[in-house]
């Protein structure tokens, strides 16, 4: 894998590459992954599987947006809305270098995917604020 | 010998090794470059741990889909109780539901491969010792069914 956590690297070993900011994108991959991984399930399951296809009561619409209007509740679905955006535009770009071998197109991709994470993190920002 | 016949001689050897040396270095401009296969792009259906990485790197478009419906959900929410109707309806579609399905799945294999790495990607010590690996993933499995069943209850709870 490209991407290296630190504990994959050798203790004490001393870059002597000009420092790079990949820590930070791996930092927010890392909590997105973390969000993804507990709080998308219930919800996918919920929304996309359990409420359509009647296994179980679906929420009127007053008690969605009553939930959804909460303070609290906004914070959670900016937070469900956004980090995973960072850790899917992280494992995106390296799945195109490593898994399809698209190394030239670098500077392309960075951009798609980032700023496909940024631009709903914005809209997910937008919605929660006017709802 | 005397000493400068001595002198000599070796100054004379280590020039004649210079030249020796520089010719060499002048050769290895023209030597071939190591063959390296070319890595193809199908590279990762050769063994199931490959697969497997891939898969695992795919699931991440599968959390964007949810973050994608997520974001379409709210803003029917916001346009009023109509447009949530008509978004629910859409969901019940067999197109929809196929796509949540195989994203379920997904992201049900990033949550498990997720916290199975966890005692990985940050070893726990305590007094020097490694602590073993399920003790570091099961608080996390804890956590998660915690999480997704208070979520599960605020949502179906009739107030």
């Amino acid at each position: 894998m490209t991407e290296q956590s630190t504990s994959e690297r050798p203790k004490g070993e001393r870059s002597t590459a000009k420092p790079s900011n990949e820590a930070f994108f791996w930092l927010l991959f890392s909590a997105g992954g973390v969000v993804a991984a507990v709080l998308i399930p219930i919800q996918l399951f919920l929304f996309g599987l359990a409420f359509p296809l009647g296994w179980l009561p679906q929420p009127s619409y007053e008690h969605v947006i009553a939930l959804a209007r909460s303070p609290l509740a906004r914070i959670y679905l900016f937070v469900l809305c956004s980090l995973p955006l960072f850790h899917w535009a992280h494992r995106f770009r390296f799945t195109l270098y490593d898994g399809l071998q698209v190394k030239h197109l670098n500077e392309v991709i960075f951009a798609f995917c980032y700023g496909g994470a940024l631009l709903g993190t914005a809209f997910a920002a937008y919605l929660l604020w006017m709802i | 010998m005397t000493d400068q016949i001595m002198t000599d001689r070796i100054m004379t050897d280590q020039i004649m090794t210079d030249q020796m040396m520089t010719d060499q270095a002048a050769r290895t401009e023209f030597h071939p470059r190591w063959y390296r296969e070319r890595v193809s792009t199908w590279w990762w259906l050769g063994e199931w741990h490959y697969l497997k990485f891939i898969l695992r790197e795919v699931s991440s478009l599968s959390v964007a889909w949810f973050v994608g419906l997520t974001l379409f959900q709210l803003q029917a929410l916001l346009h009023g109780p109509v447009a949530y109707a008509r978004f629910s309806a859409r969901l019940q579609s067999p197109v929809m539901i196929a796509f949540n399905l195989i994203a379920f799945c997904f992201v049900m294999f990033h949550a498990i491969t997720w916290f199975n790495l966890a005692p990985r990607a940050m070893p726990v010590r305590i007094g020097g010792k490694r602590v073993p690996e399920f003790l570091v993933a099961a608080p996390n499995y804890a956590l998660w069914i915690i999480v997704s069943a208070f979520v599960g209850w605020l949502l179906l709870r009739t107030p």
